[in-house]
């Protein structure tokens, strides 16, 4: 078993005086599929958030590597992948634009790598139309198609699923599962009944359910 | 169980330059500014209604408007820039965006002063070039239209950077606007004190060198201090929501 590349320890969270979750510890190894799961309101984005480092609302250690993250903040982002519940899509860009623009900080590549991605999630011939003007799903697919050119290890994905049609569900699955099989690191939140081999699961809510 | 050991951990070297970031988040900024036109010109005909109500409103008399004219298209300027400043941050935060930036592995500090030159090219630029035409509608003088234009040009930028930070506070809120003013205003007094104090004493005849140079320790310091307080506002703003 190779070392964690993420690690939360004791992790404790209150949201308007209630008790979000106490004593988390979680463990993401690299080559694992973990899917944070529990009902509506039990803090999945919350936690989610914590372990991207968007959220500094917490008790307990997050350690990226064996060492505390906020010493290694910069070596972090770069390792880091994260989807949000907003996609990070600007409506008035075309998807080629915005993906130029969120992959730019980055990695430097070429415009053929980009459309070339933004093919693979199946919005060929939409490269040229502003954002606003496309589906939900199709908007969705444009943050997507970042995974298609990303080389973090380490990918935390909200919602990702949302809006997205059965085609796209199924191979989006095939490819996180993919990342895992290359060695990547990836946790998940959906909406769906996902259960794949091999998947980890942390579940919320248990505080409230007995 | 993976066949491979772990995915190479990214070293420096695999991501572009500060540098880099930064013009792409500047263009991004500008193209986005440009493509939504009625945010752009907004401040601008702000800018224009309300230096063009002081004649109408006060008096038209030469005496008066050479008088009151730097300072009346002072805090026109003033007005507009804070009227603007909603849409510094607004709109990345509620698209996402916002979030990416504060997870780049750049440093915020310089990601967030592209940003707000961004928000300065597309607010005051436009303002400091609109001012000389202005100037000359309110019967200012060569020197002192000369002296106007040179402290909007080096005042609004700090204009810009000063608000940011008020613009990254309020982020969360639902109706930041007036909070914002309240917050901003105060800071914006020694700029508009020394920017008209600037253009009377240019008026005058007497010497401006000690205005100038403190015109400009304003914008150093802004330049310098302002983002560091913006980006630390974005965090907490980002991490309430």
């Amino acid at each position: 078993m190779s070392e964690p590349l993420l690690q939360a320890v004791n992790l404790e969270c209150e949201r308007d005086d209630r008790v979000l979750f106490r004593d988390l510890s979680v463990a993401i190894v690299p080559g694992t599929l973990t899917r944070v799961e529990g009902p509506n309101g039990t803090g999945k984005t919350t936690l989610l958030r914590i372990l991207a480092g968007l959220s500094d609302h917490y008790s307990g250690q997050v350690l990226w590597r064996g060492e505390p993250r906020n010493h290694r903040r910069e070596e972090f982002a770069r390792n880091l992948l994260y989807i949000g519940h907003k996609p990070g899509i600007k409506p008035l860009l075309t998807p080629m634009e915005n993906l130029r623009s969120l992959v730019s900080g980055r990695r430097p590549l070429s415009d053929d790598v980009l459309s070339q991605a933004l093919e693979g999630t199946g919005l060929a011939g939409f490269q040229t139309v502003p954002c606003r003007n496309l589906s939900a799903g199709q908007q969705r697919r444009v943050a997507l198609a970042r995974l298609l050119v990303s080389d973090e290890p380490l990918w935390i994905l909200d919602e990702a699923f949302t809006a997205i049609d059965h085609h796209g569900v199924a191979a989006l699955e095939n490819l996180l599962q993919e990342r895992a099989r290359q060695g990547g690191a990836v946790i998940v939140t959906t909406h769906h009944d996902m259960d794949l081999p091999d998947m980890k699961r942390v579940t919320l809510g248990g505080l409230h359910a007995g | 169980m993976p066949a491979d050991p772990a995915m190479v951990v990214r070293s420096p070297e695999d991501s572009p330059g500060t540098f880099g970031a930064m013009r792409s988040l500047f263009l991004r900024d500008l193209r986005v500014a440009f493509r939504q036109k009625q945010d752009l010109l907004n401040p601008l005909l702000f800018f224009i209604m309300v230096v063009s109500l002081f004649p109408l409103g006060v008096s038209p008399e030469v005496s008066f408007l050479s008088r009151a004219g730097s300072g009346i298209l002072w805090v026109a300027a003033l007005l507009s820039v804070l009227l603007s400043l909603d849409h510094l941050f607004r709109h990345d935060y509620d698209d996402g965006t916002l979030e990416q930036l504060v997870l780049q592995p750049q440093s915020l500090f310089l990601l967030v002063l592209a940003k707000t030159l961004a928000h300065w090219v597309v607010t005051g630029l436009p303002l400091v070039l609109l001012s000389p035409v202005l100037g000359v509608m309110v019967h200012l003088e060569g020197n002192s239209l000369g002296m106007l234009c040179l402290t909007l040009l080096i005042g609004t930028p700090v204009l810009s950077l000063i608000g940011s930070i008020g613009a990254a506070l309020t982020l969360g809120l639902r109706s930041a606007g007036v909070l914002l003013s309240l917050l901003i205003i105060p800071l914006y007094i020694p700029v508009l004190i020394f920017g008209t104090g600037t253009v009377a004493a240019a008026a005058e005849g007497a010497p401006v060198g000690a205005y100038i140079a403190l015109m400009g320790a304003f914008l150093v310091l802004a330049v310098t201090l302002a983002p560091f307080a913006t980006a630390a506002a974005l965090r907490i703003s980002l991490s309430n929501s």
